[in-house]
């Protein structure tokens, strides 16, 4: 069995439960509205549609919701401790991970990519193949941020920061400093998927296609294994 | 010591030979219920002393000091990483003879924005939220602490951990710079220019990152929250930034940078301290000076925003 519904469900209320969806929505309407104003003052445009949802779509927003649901999915539940009633019903720790795997990129993914894809045929241009392209992307990267971030949650209290350090450090920072850097980031593994699609040169990456598949499913189905395995034998630490 | 030593003699302790003179017999109104043990009747340090000690146990919190070895680690990297970029600069220049750093002062903050975003979206919830969360912020109300100190300690403290933060690689450039032998009076102007540009950084930074962390107790999620706050903005005004640079709308550019909390700070030291503009275009765009001097007004505004919300938050003090 990968799924079970009631874990499901607890680990959707987990992440969007109360007003934290107000929050996680907030992100997707600051782009439509974006997405909106730029659409009406600029008109429909390639190089500015490439702009904002490579700049802002998929470097920023991506990333930080899918920390958010990642590390949303389980970390809270370990922190207080309430994972324990989890793990004590005969629920295998493997189906809790795939369980919250799926709900955590379904949660990115409908508020990244969707949100992207809508954003993309606002602002038109190139009969929304450029749409489709980074929609894509967000998707791609949507399931391999929420298992990176699902694995750093059953690791680290500081799950969090060290995912958005990753996400701003690392991807961000030091990858338009270093250029080997880019080889181990997820933002340009999913742009290599959407380069395929998007059409005159304005979905770029510096990942082949075929490195970057691998590379995906690998740190995909790594991450989902480890957090699996964390989790077989998970000790739960005292408040600090 | 202080005047406002409560009067230690218990009116109705019948047969209290030790109560030796010296302590006031006046009836004490606010005992509640006295069964003759001994009273505290040293030093009472007051409001002034709990203020300052909240400042500093708050500051070495910042820092992971006091606390466990795990809870170093983050700002402990975080620091590491400022000191160390500054470090290898002051190394570079002095190894191939520059004649100048190999970037300005002001610029230093601009560059390593990730990690003063994560720094304050790590620390600010280490300093309101778990007070939020185990439920001790009335205990601090139930001392001499006014909500006024409270609020004012966490925030000097916050905003002086930003500056540590942001002022240290600074002073490592300039130490560096000075035994480089680069031209003094230049590195001692925009050193303090940098400072300055510091200075009001940390008070915004601070004020924006402790408002976001005690609306929630939750840490994961304000960490999230506080970082949402600094990077959003800052995503979304570089892509308008540089569809302004396309458009060829120029004046533009320096007013967009008035939506995202670095905009602001960019735009202030580019007007007023002589910095290279880090706008998101090919090529530096100056900001107007009535961009600039608006940028300094909402920065200024925003931070006095978030003290007095802070000072809301708290007035109903148990959650």
């Amino acid at each position: 069995m990968l799924y079970h519904p009631t874990v499901a469900r607890l680990t959707q209320r987990a992440i969007l439960g109360r007003r934290r969806a107000l929050i996680l929505l907030l992100l997707p309407v600051l782009l439509i509205v974006i997405a909106i104003v730029v659409r009406v003052l600029v008109g429909a445009d390639d190089e500015v549609t490439a702009d904002l949802l490579g700049g802002f779509a998929l470097a920023t927003m991506v990333p930080l919701i899918g920390v958010i649901a990642g590390t949303g999915a389980i970390g809270p539940e370990i922190d207080d401790s309430s994972i324990v009633y989890l793990l004590a019903k005969p629920v295998p720790r493997p189906t809790i991970i795939l369980t919250k795997l799926t709900v955590a990129v379904g949660v990115t993914a409908a508020f990244s990519a969707l949100p992207t894809l809508v954003a993309g045929f606002i602002l038109g241009g190139n009969g929304s193949r450029l749409a489709v392209a980074y929609a894509l992307a967000a998707a791609v990267a949507s399931v391999a941020y929420a298992a990176f971030f699902l694995m750093l949650g059953t690791i680290s209290r500081h799950a969090v920061v060290f995912g958005l350090v990753y996400a701003l450090v690392w991807e961000a920072l030091l990858g338009s400093l270093v250029d080997g850097v880019k080889t181990l980031s997820i933002q340009q593994w999913a742009l290599a998927v959407g380069e395929k699609i998007g059409q005159g040169g304005h979905v770029v990456s510096d990942v082949a296609l075929p490195v970057a598949t691998v590379l995906l499913v690998v740190v995909t189905a790594g991450a989902t294994w480890f957090a699996a395995q964390r989790l077989r034998s998970l000790t739960l630490a005292g408040e600090e | 010591m202080p005047s406002d030593a409560p009067a230690t003699g218990s009116p109705g302790s019948t047969g209290s030979t030790g109560s030796t003179g010296d302590s006031g017999t006046t009836a004490a109104t606010d005992v509640i219920h006295d069964i003759g043990y001994r009273h505290y009747d040293g030093p009472r340090l007051g409001r002034g002393y709990a203020r300052r000690s909240l400042f500093t146990q708050s500051l070495r919190a910042a820092y992971g000091l006091g606390r466990s070895a795990k809870s170093k680690v983050p700002p402990a990297l975080l620091f590491g990483i400022m000191c160390l970029v500054a470090l290898i600069l002051v190394a570079v220049a002095i190894g191939t003879g520059m004649d100048e750093l190999p970037l300005e002062y002001t610029d230093y903050a601009i560059y390593l924005q990730p990690v003063i975003f994560l720094f304050i979206a790590a620390q600010a919830p280490v300093s309101v939220s778990r007070d939020l969360r185990f439920r001790t912020v009335p205990l601090y109300f139930s001392r001499p602490v006014e909500r006024l100190d409270y609020v004012s300690a966490k925030y000097a403290a916050m905003a002086s951990a930003l500056f540590v933060l942001t002022a240290t690689p600074l002073l490592i450039l300039y130490v560096g710079a000075l035994l480089a032998k680069l031209d003094f009076t230049d590195q001692t102007k925009g050193f303090a220019q940098g400072l300055v540009s510091a200075a009001l950084l940390s008070l915004l930074f601070a004020g924006i990152g402790l408002a976001i962390a005690a609306l929630t107790p939750r840490r994961g999620f304000g960490v999230a929250a506080v970082i949402a706050a600094f990077t959003v903005p800052f995503g979304a005004v570089s892509a308008l930034q540089g569809i302004a640079w396309e458009q060829d709308n120029l004046g533009a550019i320096g007013w967009f940078a008035l939506f995202s909390p670095i905009g602001l700070i960019d735009n202030v030291q580019s007007t007023f301290l002589g910095a290279t503009p880090a706008t998101a275009s090919p090529e530096p765009v100056d900001p107007s000076t009535a961009a600039g001097t608006a940028a300094l007004l909402v920065a200024l505004a925003l931070a006095a925003g978030c003290f007095l919300f802070l000072l809301r938050r708290y007035r109903k003090a148990g959650l």
